[in-house]
């Protein structure tokens, strides 16, 4: 049973609205009572899966999930997708341009930050179509 | 210390309007890498940076930190600007480099986190 279901586009290299769609999430979390440190973790996960679909992607949403017992996040694009996703979620490793860079993104900590904050964390790519992340974050623990 | 504290003790400017300046601060950060700070950023922190793009208030914003401090008066966008009174988050200028500030805030009892 859900109790909610949202979704939210995220575009390819706005750098204005980047990071709206997480605080829209976070307001979402924080009115309908969810646990601060839920909150908290997910805040986190949701602002680096965005910031991927901005720097990284062809365009994206993501997609969020409730029902009484955890609340899961998923983000989607079409894009390039991961070659070697083992490699992409070690810490430090990034593709991002030095334009990027220069805005203080693509210190490579993203997908490991993602992973340590979700309860569970699940990653799929097609090189060349796009990246589907799956994120379950437990409500009552 | 509140947020007014932390501008006198650095000679800094509000640059915010409307926010609240009494909010405590807790504890203070320097880094540049807006992962590494989404990483370990706090509630109540004062947070240096040289980044003055829209995703600074974002992080802030998301950590409910209470204030973001710009080093060296480097300037700062009016979008910016109002984006962050409307979130809440105060940003002080200072002339100073990240380095002093750091220095004079930890001198004046904020501790790093
Ligand atoms: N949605 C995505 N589409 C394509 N590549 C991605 C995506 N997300 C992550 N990557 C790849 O994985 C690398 C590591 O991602 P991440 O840990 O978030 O670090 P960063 O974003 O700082 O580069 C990226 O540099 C990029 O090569
Ligand atoms: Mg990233």
């Amino acid at each position: 049973m859900s109790i909610l279901k949202e979704e939210f586009p995220v575009e390819a290299m706005d750098f204005v609205t980047a990071g709206e769609a997480s605080a829209q999430i976070k307001r979402l979390l924080k009115k309908l009572g969810v646990d601060p440190g839920v909150i908290r973790r997910l805040s986190i996960a949701c602002y680096e899966a965005e910031i991927n679909l901005v720097i990284h992607s062809d365009g994206g949403k993501l997609t969020l999930e409730m029902n009484p017992e955890n609340v899961s996040l998923i983000s989607e694009d079409v894009g390039p997708g991961i070659p070697d996703i083992d490699l992409a979620m070690s810490e430090g490793y990034s593709t991002a341009s030095d334009d990027v860079r220069m805005m203080g993104f693509g210190a490579g900590m993203g997908l490991a930050n993602m992973a340590r904050n979700a309860d569970r964390f699940h990653i799929d790519s097609k090189v060349g179509e796009g990246t589907r992340i799956e994120m379950i974050f437990d409500i009552n623990k | 210390m509140t947020v007014n504290d932390v501008a006198s003790v650095l000679g800094a400017a509000l640059l915010t309007k409307d926010t609240d300046t009494s909010r405590p601060v807790r504890e203070g950060y320097s880094c540049d890498l807006l992962s590494w700070v989404m990483a370990h950023g706090r509630e109540g922190m004062a947070w240096v940076t040289v980044q003055t793009h829209m995703n600074v208030i974002a992080v802030a914003s998301l950590h409910d930190m209470s204030c973001v401090i710009i080093p060296e008066g480097i300037h700062v966008e009016d979008e910016v600007l109002e984006k962050a009174s409307e979130e809440g988050i105060s940003v002080l200028s200072s002339g100073l480099t990240a380095f002093d500030i750091c220095g004079r805030l930890a001198a004046a009892g904020i501790g790093a986190c």
